[in-house]
């Protein structure tokens, strides 16, 4: 046991501090944080600093817009229309806030003039201190105070549901269950590939450069098969755990910095959800506005999705799949690795291995229409499958006695094709410079 | 044999249609030299394989000492493989670390013998080198202290001495030598019988997967010695040949700088004072001994009358 311990260390250490490894633990954090990050931030930001003629014909808001970092607001008593030609003549003018004098019966009317558009985040701003004000000296004429107020607002948020043609709900929750389901599926292949072929290549590597024979006359092949399969195995879940780690970290990184730099006041008190789910776009800004839209759709259910999906389950079957695909694919890939002397050779015994791997990604997309059918039932049990499909069929709602028997099966599985492997690989680690066929390889398997 | 550290009892190992050992028996006495010996394809490496456990026999028994050969006894095993090689990515000492510690020494001893031997080979700059920055000849140096480091009882080296240069070779020599005043017990395996001469005590040539000779050297040189003397003299080549009458027979003659040198075979069961006589009546002799048969030599003989015996029992 002791030796097996040594040995994972060993493949463990020479592999984490490879470059590769670093690299890519960076660099797909990175890429993913990207991709809800970037288009925020677009969103979000701001242009040029603007000045606003404000033409407050009620007299109410008159120094009580407050200058921001961006926008700087001048009152000034001339009319609307000489404060328009003051916009179009001089440089120094961005817009032209109207107010009318019977605000406070109707909002409507209130116009926003400009020369250069202003951003989102502008508008956001003058739209919240109107509609604040406002409210605050309606209260004040109805006499009902702040408090009072405070404690009657509430917050309603609408669960989605889709019906189509048949009659069938859907909730948004689909969507995003195929979503997650192929992506869970997607990093399942990957990781099998990834680590499977690094399983094979230390084989080759072994018995190219020799070494294998002063290793065996230390420990049994089969200690130093299972601490090279064991100890890749923690080098991706290293990896996975550092993505999830440093993922949620620049998520969240950026969402404090970007929520710190728009204040919760700019923004009307709600947060980045909400600026983002909300459908307010007061003027159309094409390219802004469908980046903003693409937001909403997505973030919006995503947001709201969150906490109907079981992340729990799903996340304990992810580590169980990609922990049982990998041992189960990884044992053959060992196998593969020493019956060959260098990498070319292995292409032929590749192929019958990578087959119902890249076989259940395929059928992936048939699954996520047709969760419960027969055949992703059967696909979702066969250990060789299982790993992509199973994962594929979680989202939707797997019965507890399925997932039991699918687990059951992959653990058979990789007991399965460690034991093969094992067979093969002591043989054929000591042998070399000969073609191995498959009827060589049967041979081997019944070696004492 | 009084304390035999490695014996094998009537080992067999036949892979698929190839019989590699028959009936194979040796036994290696405790700080002794052996010689494994034997033709390319004879059956040592499948026996080396055996001794180190790295397949098993089919039939046979082996003692490690006074116990049934085991597992555990791996670690007072030291093999050199005639195919080396190293972790070409790894760093020298890391990787010496690993592998002493896969033969069971705790990291802290491991440490303390490498500094010990990278002193001795002064070899000190290569602790952080990766093996593949190193020259063959470096590397074979590494792969001996690697082999040695964990101070086994029986230390295997199968073809010690290929690859590497006179100084290299001489450099091993002397480190067994050294290893088995220290109480080592040495098998080696090599087609270089000049090194066989020089080092081993006993040995055992294998042919065809059995053992045709087996014994210690100087005996196993005795029993081949075919009476073959050398002769310094000066005086003429004629008169020396004719004085060797019945006694002995002429196999080779030439000049030695100053004087001539023959070699003669002594014939007809004469005895060497005999010959001697004649000779000196004839010429002046200047130097008279024997010339023991090299290994080289008894080697190819011992295989071509196995090879003549097999014939024969086929016939």
């Amino acid at each position: 046991m002791n030796k097996i311990l040594l040995i994972i260390q060993r493949e463990y250490l020479t592999r984490v501090r490879q470059k590769s490894f670093i690299i890519m633990t960076i660099l797909g954090p990175v890429l993913m944080a990207g991709i809800f990050i970037v288009p925020v931030w677009l969103a979000l930001q701001q242009s040029d600093d603007s000045t606003v003629l404000v033409v407050d014909d009620s007299f109410l808001f008159t120094d009580r817009m407050q200058n921001t970092e961006n926008i700087t607001f001048i009152y000034t008593t001339e009319s609307l229309d000489s404060a328009k030609s003051a916009l179009t003549a001089e440089e120094g003018v961005d817009a032209v806030l109207y107010i009318h004098k019977d605000i406070m019966t109707t909002t409507k009317g209130i116009q926003l003039v400009y020369e250069t558009q202003p951003s989102i985040h502008a508008i956001r701003h003058i739209e919240t201190v109107l509609s604040n004000d406002i409210e605050k000296f309606k209260l004040a004429k109805y006499g009902i105070n702040q408090a009072t107020m405070d404690a009657a607002k509430t917050n309603v948020s609408l669960v989605t549901k889709k019906i189509d043609e048949t009659g069938q709900e859907n909730s948004a929750n689909t969507e995003v269950s195929m979503m997650v389901g192929l992506f869970s599926g997607l990093l399942i292949y990957m990781f099998i590939f990834l680590y499977g072929v690094q399983v094979m290549r230390g084989v080759i590597e072994e018995k190219t450069s020799r070494i294998i024979e002063v290793i065996i006359s230390s420990v049994k092949p089969f200690e130093l098969m299972m601490g090279k399969i064991i100890g890749i195995a923690l080098v991706g879940l290293t990896q996975f755990l550092l993505w999830i780690v440093l993922t949620t970290t620049l998520i969240s990184g950026s969402q404090a910095i970007i929520e710190s730099q728009f204040s919760k006041d700019d923004m009307g008190g709600k947060s980045i959800e909400e600026v983002m789910s909300s459908n307010q776009v007061a003027v159309p800004q094409e390219a802004e506005e469908k980046v903003a839209q693409f937001n909403e759709a997505a973030l919006d259910d995503f947001m709201k999705s969150f906490d109907t999906i079981n992340f729990a389950v799903i996340i304990g079957s992810f580590l169980f799949y990609f922990l049982g695909g990998y041992l189960l694919y990884s044992a053959l890939f060992a196998a593969v690795g020493s019956a060959v002397d260098n990498e070319a050779d292995s292409q032929q015994f590749m192929l019958p291995i990578t087959i119902p791997i890249i076989f259940s990604f395929v059928m992936a997309q048939y699954v996520i229409s047709n969760p419960e059918g027969a055949l992703s039932f059967w696909l979702s049990i066969i250990p060789f499958t299982s790993p992509i499909i199973m994962m594929v069929r979680i989202p939707f709602g797997v019965p507890y006695w399925e997932l039991a028997l699918s687990m059951a099966m992959l653990v058979l599985g990789f007991i399965g094709t460690t034991w093969l492997a094992g067979r093969i690989y002591r043989t054929g680690i000591l042998m070399y410079g000969k073609k191995i066929n498959y009827k060589e390889l049967w041979k081997w398997l019944r070696y004492h | 044999m009084t304390n035999p550290i490695f014996r094998a009892e009537h080992v067999s190992k036949a892979y698929a249609g190839h019989v590699a050992l028959r009936d194979v028996s040796i036994s290696v006495a405790e700080g002794s030299i052996f010689g494994l010996l034997g033709p390319n394809g004879a059956g040592k490496t499948s026996l080396i394989r055996i001794i180190n456990q790295i397949t098993a026999p089919d039939a046979g028994n082996l003692w490690f000492g006074n116990e049934r050969l085991q597992q555990h006894h791996l670690h007072r095993i030291g093999y050199l493989p005639e195919e080396r090689g190293l972790y070409k990515k790894m760093k020298v000492g890391e990787q010496a670390l690993y592998l002493a510690q896969l033969k069971g020494l705790s990291k802290k001893d491991a440490l303390i013998k490498l500094k010990y031997w990278f002193e001795k080979f002064e070899i000190q700059t290569w602790w952080n080198k990766k093996v593949e920055e190193l020259s063959k000849g470096m590397a074979q140096k590494v792969q001996f202290i690697v082999t040695v480091l964990h101070e086994p009882q029986l230390l295997i080296l199968d073809e010690p001495f290929s690859g590497f240069d006179p100084i290299n070779t001489n450099l091993i020599k002397s480190e067994i030598l050294e290893l088995r005043k220290k109480g080592t017990t040495i098998i080696f395996s090599t087609h270089n019988m000049g090194s066989v001469e020089e080092l081993c005590d006993n040995i055992a040539l294998i042919n065809n997967a059995h053992v045709i000779l087996e014994g210690n050297v100087t005996e196993v040189r005795n029993r081949f010695r075919s009476h073959v003397y050398e002769v310094q003299f000066g005086g003429g080549m004629m008169d020396f040949s004719h004085s060797l009458g019945t006694y002995g027979e002429l196999l080779s003659h030439g000049p030695e700088g100053s004087l001539m040198e023959a070699k003669v075979k002594l014939v007809n069961d004469a005895t060497t004072n005999l010959l001697l006589g004649n000779i000196m009546r004839a010429v002046e002799v200047h130097g008279f001994r024997e010339v023991m048969p090299s290994m080289n030599d008894i080697f190819i003989r011992a295989v071509e009358e196995s090879k003549q015996e097999a014939k024969s029992a086929i016939q």
